[in-house]
């Protein structure tokens, strides 16, 4: 017997002796179709403008930095603003998303690097495939739109999220992912939730440890 | 079986487990626990065979001991209406380890329940069963108060100490650093590993220290034992008492570790 | 890794006079656990939560052979692959066979207890790898040739005078005249330093906080992103996973993650967590080209259905060491085990045996205090007490406490020889205590009055008194 094997009968026979395996088996699969939720905070289940607020109260809370437009058209500016005052070079690396493609970045003085994120990216810009209000986390989804070496790589890293994928939830996101996704999930989903930190010098928070120093979330509404 | 409260006409009869602390270092605090039984309108007896719950046995693994022992308990005390101990590791032992230990002995296991049901810890029996609110008396002090693990967790005695110390006047309480903090007892821990006993038993000296007041209290005479032997070995002049002492009105009885 | 663990005591001493280990160890409290504690008040639902990951848990591992199966075929379906190691020997050899037909060099780590578990590190560096760990705590211990001191805090033990010391050993072509005294200059150093590492890497190495069958996702949770620059940038990823980590659903999953951080570190959730499906997909223009799971059991298949089987419900969190008042004064090392504290206690003789790790059941008080924080509510002190009873059970009757123990219980069993002797025996301690009313020095009693004084008996029984009429 393989070692595979062994081990799947050791857990049989410990953990599952003299049960009736079409009844386990039956069980599991109930159990995989059913998504049952737990419990889910209340603090999320707010409406949309309640689901905003916390996203955007959580993350602060984070040392993220948070900006609210009321178009998508008004993004580039916004980040040559904050690149402008941060003393940040005006370059941003960014994927093929649709979206952001549209927009017009040469009218803001931005100069584009497409693609996935190198040692000498100093920001970069992602579409967030959606946020969930009750722990202050982006979701993002990895793919040529939104390359997942950008979400660490860079020192700088923004976040675009529509207003409306803010979720209550992280089951209202999976719910989401998987209306979106019908084959099973992309490779990567990385849930953000502030620019990287570490504790392990003397358990001090301390920020950059190894990913983006500075996450600023631009939500259009 | 449950509780039943105290119904007028009919005092309950309450086994008293005295515990082989108070027995054998300082009857003073069995004393006390009569008194406040009696005053809450209990009969009090004292089954004289009694000797200890079977815990430092359970705790180092001799269950064939700690079984022996606690089928003596049930023997013991399974006649009473209640059995009330002034200890809440004693009276967890009954309660929470009792119908584990024996879950497996036919003519016992059910015993265990019954008994671990009417099984309480002196202070929690007096709000909780007995429905005393707070107990009046007089005391001009400040106190720290500890709340020693078995109680806090398996009995969840944390309010009904307080609640009945609200009655004293003048008395102050004042909460530790850390209130939920082991004192670095644990029976025979204390002696297996005597150096990291001692240090934590250090650090809950120091936090009793800090909150400045001249007196500290609880409920097991285990841990005030050992919390009493650590501050003197300091040099501390803070007084250790059991709470049933102080909620007794008993102040003449030298406290833990000192003399007359 | 086989660690020795019968030198606990001797360890622990020499911990309690280590003054630099025990400034380091009073950032665990001041951190951790009013952190906790923070987080628990700020989410009115978390006891209820706890209650449904403890019942995630049982499900789950009733059914971990259909799980893992599940996960299998859907990691296979993304593309990746899954190994099943039996042995620590089995997952070494599946990781080095994975680096081999890579023709890999250089290996970099995320924090994975489990490749310290199967000594993977020193097993990699034997066959000509250079393994670099990323986690900062992780890098530190690695340079200082140490272990993790805590699960999820490696370097807890460690101050910022000795980190700076360290990077100045290890890191001789950076300018000796620069600044390190700040822990933000520390960090910077680390990040410049390690960068490199993740970029020249051919393997990277990460463990996994859950397993999903669902979807055959694995889950890392990070709050530098150094397991996903770990993950993402070389051609090969490698999963070390032990099989209890399975999970049913995402539902599930997003349960477990809502106790996690708040209960390790009172974060409402970690700053990364990352859900992997196989490797690199058409077109994507990032992520690594194999993808490959390493399914460790080391045992624990056999520890189901057993009476230590909630011992596998344990998701790693740290908080039953944050929480011991012995882990808070001894740290982790002296411990001598890949798993410190009371979680550590109960694991380490499963994954050991007991023989090797007999004295670890002992190294607590039973306060009780780390099931009243475990997420998983997983009974820690009745667990540590059945291990004392089988160590009890197995020793000579002559060893140790032994016989004091059977004494006692005999004494305590017949209730006339006991008032008997134990009425001898306090009448002499009330004469010993004196006017003192204590006793500084006891023969037969030394380990107690060591550090404290016994306080005296009042000299007569209390079953005595009462026999005699005395009442109040």
């Amino acid at each position: 017997m393989s070692g595979r094997e062994n081990i799947l009968a050791r857990i049989r026979a410990h953990a599952a002796a003299g049960e009736d395996e079409p009844a386990r088996a039956a069980r599991v699969e109930a159990h995989l179709g059913a998504h049952a939720r737990g419990t889910v905070p209340a603090r999320g289940q707010q409406d949309k403008a309640g689901r905003i607020a916390l996203l955007r109260q959580i993350l602060e809370g984070q040392s993220a930095s948070v900006r609210e437009l009321d178009a998508l058209g008004a993004v580039p500016a916004e980040i040559a603003d904050y690149l402008r005052r941060h003393n940040l070079a005006p370059r941003l690396g960014m994927g093929d998303d649709a979206a952001l493609a549209g927009l017009d970045w040469g009218g803001a003085n931005l100069e584009l690097r497409h693609g996935r994120a190198n040692a000498e990216l100093e920001s970069a810009c992602s579409m967030a495939f959606a946020a969930v209000a009750e722990s202050g986390t982006l979701v993002l989804t990895s793919g040529p739109d939104n390359p997942t070496s950008l979400n660490f790589m860079p020192d700088n890293h923004i976040i675009v999220l529509r207003a409306d994928q803010v979720m209550g939830s992280y089951e209202d996101g999976w719910d989401a992912l998987r209306a979106a996704f019908a084959d099973g999930p992309p490779r990567t989903v990385n849930y953000v939730s502030g620019p990287s930190r570490t504790g392990d010098i003397e358990q001090t928070i301390l920020l950059g440890a190894h990913g983006p120093r500075r996450l600023h979330v631009i939500i259009v509404k | 079986m449950t509780d039943q409260p105290a119904t007028s006409g009919s005092r309950p009869r309450i086994g008293l487990f005295v515990t082989c602390l108070a027995d054998l270092f300082r009857p003073s605090v069995a004393f006390a626990a009569v008194k406040l039984l009696e005053d809450a309108g209990c009969d009090i007896e004292v089954p004289p065979g009694q000797t200890c719950c079977g815990q430092p046995a359970y705790n180092s693994g001799d269950d064939a001991s700690a079984k022996r022992l606690a089928r003596a308990v049930i023997d013991a005390f399974e006649g009473f209406d209640h059995v009330v101990a002034p200890s809440g590791s004693c009276a967890g032992m009954i309660r929470v380890h009792y119908p584990k230990l024996l879950g497996g002995d036919a003519a016992y296991a059910r015993r265990a329940e019954q008994l671990a049901a009417k099984t309480h810890e002196l202070t929690s029996f007096l709000t909780d069963v007995m429905g005393v609110g707070a107990i009046a008396g007089r005391l001009e002090r400040a106190a720290a108060y500890h709340d020693s693990c078995a109680g806090l967790r398996e009995l969840g005695v944390r309010a009904q100490p307080r609640q009945l110390l609200g009655g004293i006047e003048g008395l102050e309480l004042r909460e530790l650093a850390e209130p939920d903090a082991c004192c670095g007892f644990g029976g025979t821990f204390s002696v297996k590993y005597p150096d990291i006993s001692g240090a934590i038993a250090d650090e809950k000296a120091e936090q009793i220290t800090q909150t400045g007041a001249p007196l500290v209290l609880g409920g097991d005479l285990g841990c005030l034992m050992n919390i009493a032997g650590r501050l003197k070995r300091r040099g501390s002049r803070v007084e250790v008492r059991h709470v049933a002492e102080v909620l007794a009105g008993d102040l003449d009885t030298p406290p833990i570790g000192e003399g007359d | 890794m086989h660690a020795d663990t019968r030198h606990f005591r001797q360890a622990a001493g020499k911990a309690l006079i280590d003054g630099q280990l025990q400034k380091a160890l009073g950032n665990v409290k001041r951190g951790f656990i009013a952190k906790r504690a923070k987080a628990r008040d700020a989410l009115p639902e978390f006891d209820r939560l706890r209650d449904e990951a403890r019942d995630i848990k049982i499900h789950t591992l009733a059914h971990l052979d259909l799980y893992l199966s599940r996960f299998e075929d859907k990691v296979k379906a993304a593309g990746g692959q899954v190994h099943w190691a039996e042995t620590e020997a089995e997952a070494r050899e599946a990781v080095l066979e994975i680096c081999r037909a890579a023709g890999a060099k250089t290996v970099t780590k995320g924090k994975s207890m489990i490749t310290e578990e199967i000594g993977l590190n020193a097993f990699l560096e034997q066959s000509e790898l250079k393994v670099v760990e990323t986690d900062l705590g992780e890098y530190l211990v690695q340079i200082r040739g140490e272990t993790p001191s805590h699960i999820i805090a490696p370097a807890v033990h460690l101050n910022k005078e000795q980190i700076e010391h360290d990077f100045r050993e290890r890191h001789k072509d950076l300018p000796p005249e620069r600044q390190l005294s700040d822990p933000v200059q520390l960090v910077a150093e680390a990040r410049q330093v390690l960068r490199q590492a993740f970029i020249s890497a051919d393997v990277g190495i990460t463990g996994a906080n859950f397993l999903i069958a669902e979807t055959g996702q694995t889950v890392i949770v990070t709050n530098e992103g150094n397991g996903d620059l770990t993950q993402t940038l070389p051609k090969v990823h490698i999963v070390m996973a032990s099989i209890e980590k399975a999970v049913p659903t995402l539902e599930d999953a997003s349960t477990l993650i809502r106790v996690l951080a708040r209960s390790a570190t009172g974060q409402e959730i970690s700053t990364y967590t990352t859900f992997s499906a196989g490797p690199r997909r058409e077109g994507d223009p990032d992520g690594p080209q194999e993808f490959h799971v390493v399914l460790l059991d080391n045992g624990r298949s056999s520890v189901l259905g057993g009476p230590f089987q909630d011992m596998l419900r344990c998701i790693r969190c740290g908080a039953c060491l944050n929480h011991c008042p012995i882990y808070q004064h001894v740290g982790g090392h002296a411990y001598g085990s890949v798993y410190p504290g009371p979680m550590g206690s109960v694991l380490t003789p499963l994954l050991q045996g007991v023989q090797e790790a007999a004295h670890l059941p002992y190294a607590c008080t039973l306060c009780g205090r780390c099931e009243a924080v475990c997420p998983e509510r997983i009974a820690l002190p009745d667990m540590l007490r059945r291990w004392r009873a089988r160590d009890f059970a197995a020793k000579p009757p002559l060893a140790g406490a032994k016989p004091a123990l059977k004494l006692w219980a005999a004494l305590a069993a017949c209730p006339r020889a006991y008032q008997l002797v134990t009425g001898a025996a306090i009448r002499l301690l009330a004469l010993l205590g004196g006017r003192k009313g204590r006793i500084g020095r006891l023969p037969l009693m030394g380990a107690w009055t060591k550090h404290r004084d016994l306080p005296a008996p009042q000299g007569q029984s209390f079953l005595a008194q009462w026999k005699a009429g005395r009442r109040k």
